[in-house]
């Protein structure tokens, strides 16, 4: 039996490069300028999944992501870097899911891929910060957790021991398995893309991406079966539709404000040495520096 | 109306984490505002004297599990106790600490319950709710606000039917106050051992190596942060020589912390620390919303910055056009020449 690892990714806005164009006129946010990316502690959750491969042969690593027809990109992207396979999980039915619900989505995901031995996943994703998507999946498995992992020390087919990366220091953890990991941001970095493999796989569509495309691709389809990424709606992970989407979200979005910052009454001081000796005497006469 | 619950977290020393005190004291306010109880879940064992510690908060309950098996703590036997909890006193509402172990414990007891959960929450009110859809009036619910998409937007969320409401808060945000000393509630033990399963304990821990914070911004009555247009890990070096000067911590920004520029027990904001020393220093920080919502408290805010037209200087009481290579080394020279 091969050693199953299911890695849980997210295509998100890259919100860490805010730029001027991001905001629009009318200090709405351009989700438009900003550009998607595979979640970045996702990327160190396929990293781990990858290194076990490179010490256990029979391991093999499925990417599995929740999102439109383009989160395809990600799983491209994740077999360029070794990752064997990966599954799309896209229906608009899913659309408005809060954590609860992409939990209960991603989790039946990973039910259709059992045997699975091991779930990773990074810790949050930046388009939100939550951190709930991992524990809520693992809850809904049935199975245990280990949130910000660091390094794993140790796997056997039964019990796996893993350092974790806490506010105050690190703990090492033994689990059971199959077990669900978060993988924190001071994991190892990813492996780049292998140029081997982005060759392989650089034709890899979706069956909704391939009907898209002008180039036929049947033929070659035909030869290399790999190349398809499978797509799965609500249907297929015959999941309850009260438990999706907007549907299966306790949380709502009552009201969203756009930032809009306070002006407040600010002294514009120059770099001189004139102004910046007179701030500091005001600062240690005033004792707010003493 | 049911009542509210903290989950107060046990601490090295067992005690009780600040974070679930400044917790406990935003409950008392919100229970008030609905008339209902403060009741407080501690999960540990020989804890020192919970009920002395936390009736002064206006606990009116607190439950207790005590046994060896429950400290330190674990993702599963925790939630377990929690849940049977729940189930039995159907909370209104369930406040966390935004920790590694809050974090960790929260969202697993949500997805058992069905219920919602906001993270890193910087303000709880109470208010109502019309449903247009359903034609729903909702009253009396928990408005959960948090800076959301990278910062650019605040977002309100409600949980309209399901119970209980929950919601995670870092450390800081709130304001640890006691309600009276001597109000006092009731203990209701807890026997975890009639709770617990086997399975409960599919993970054990090896080894630790906790420390106390090293770190102490949160504390600091000056801190001088730092963001992405410092520049360098070098040039970072100008703001720890200032700090030394004026006995002052470092922050950092996020894209600093990212940048590798610092390390990231410094990271000032939404997901770092909230603070509100007397004086903060922004130096090369843009000052994107996730940022000030950890800062805007602070008593007066100095901006270094070469754009004018930085966010954060809006919310400075000085502004200085400049770079931080240039400034910093004036403030050392002119701070020596000028204090005594």
């Amino acid at each position: 039996m091969r050693f199953r690892i299911i890695v849980l990714a997210k295509q998100v806005p890259d919100t860490r490069n805010v730029g001027k164009d991001a905001m629009k006129a009318d200090g709405t946010v351009n989700r438009a300028a900003l550009p998607a990316i595979f979640n970045p502690e996702d990327l160190h959750a396929l990293e781990q999944a990858l290194s076990i491969k490179d010490k256990i042969p029979y391991a093999e690593v499925i990417l599995l992501t929740m999102g439109p027809t383009r989160a395809a990109e990600i799983i491209r992207e994740a077999m360029y870097r070794g990752a064997d396979r990966g599954f799309l999980i896209t229906d608009r039915k899913f659309a408005g899911s809060d954590t609860l619900a992409t939990s209960y989505a991603l989790s039946l995901a990973v039910k259709k891929l059992t045997p699975y031995h091991l779930v990773i996943s990074g810790r949050q994703a930046i388009d939100g910060d939550t951190a709930q998507v991992g524990p809520q999946t693992a809850e809904k498995l049935g199975i245990p957790q280990i949130t910000y992992a660091e390094e794993i020390l140790s796997l056997d087919a039964k019990k796996i021991i893993v350092k974790r990366r806490l506010e105050r220091g690190v703990e090492v953890v033994n689990s059971t398995l199959p077990a669900l990991i978060t993988v924190h941001s001071s994991a190892p970095p990813c492996r780049q893309r292998i140029g081997k493999l982005l060759m392989k796989y650089k034709h890899a569509r979706t069956l909704t991406e391939l009907q898209n495309e002008t180039k036929d691709y049947t033929e070659l389809y035909n030869e290399r079966p790999y190349l398809l990424i499978e797509e799965w709606s609500a249907e297929d992970l015959k999941a309850d539709s009260q438990s999706l989407g907007l549907s299966g979200s306790p949380t709502k979005v009552k009201k969203i404000e756009n930032v809009v910052f306070q002006h407040k009454e600010s002294k514009v001081l120059s770099n001189s040495d004139k102004d910046i000796e007179k701030l500091m005497q005001t600062l240690i006469s005033s004792h707010i520096i003493g | 109306m049911n009542s509210i619950f903290v989950y107060c977290e046990v601490t090295e020393e067992r005690s009780i984490a600040d974070v679930s005190l400044e917790l406990l004291s935003k409950g008392r306010k919100l229970a008030d505002t609905l008339k209902v109880k403060l009741e407080a879940v501690v999960i540990g064992h020989k804890v020192i004297k919970p009920d002395a510690l936390l009736y002064p908060f206006g606990v009116d309950v607190i439950h207790y599990a005590d046994d060896e098996k429950l400290f330190p703590y674990t993702t599963l036997p925790h939630t377990s106790v929690i849940i049977e909890l729940f189930k039995k006193e159907q909370p209104e509402i369930v406040l966390f600490g935004a920790t590694s172990i809050g974090r960790d414990l929260a969202p697993r007891v949500a997805s058992a319950l069905r219920c919602g959960l906001t993270a890193d929450c910087t303000s709880l009110e109470i208010g109502d709710h019309f449903e247009n859809k359903t034609q729903t009036e909702y009253r009396n619910l928990l408005y959960q606000i948090r800076p959301a998409f990278g910062g650019n937007i605040i977002a309100t969320i409600i949980n309209p039917e399901t119970r209980p409401q929950m919601a995670t808060v870092r450390e800081g945000v709130m304001k640890k106050e006691v309600y009276s000393v001597k109000y006092k509630g009731k203990l209701n033990k807890i026997d975890a051992r009639s709770i617990l399963k086997d399975e409960d304990f599919a993970v054990t821990i090896i080894e630790r190596h906790l420390e106390k914070s090293r770190i102490d911004i949160k504390n600091a009555q000056v801190v001088i942060a730092g963001g992405y247009g410092v520049g360098s890990k070098e040039n970072f070096q100008l703001l720890f020589d200032l700090a030394e000067v004026l006995g002052a911590q470092v922050g950092a920004s996020r894209a600093a912390v990212d940048a590798g520029f610092v390390e990231h027990e410094r990271q000032v904001g939404q997901t770092g620390v909230t603070v509100r020393p007397k004086l903060y220093i922004a130096c090369g920080i843009s000052g994107a919303v996730q940022h000030r919502a950890g800062m805007d408290q602070s008593a007066q805010i100095i901006s270094i910055n070469t754009d004018i037209n930085a966010p954060i200087n809006q919310i400075a009481d000085y502004n200085i056009t400049g770079s931080v290579a240039d400034v910093i080394p004036k403030m050392i020279k002119y701070y020596k020449k000028n204090s005594k």
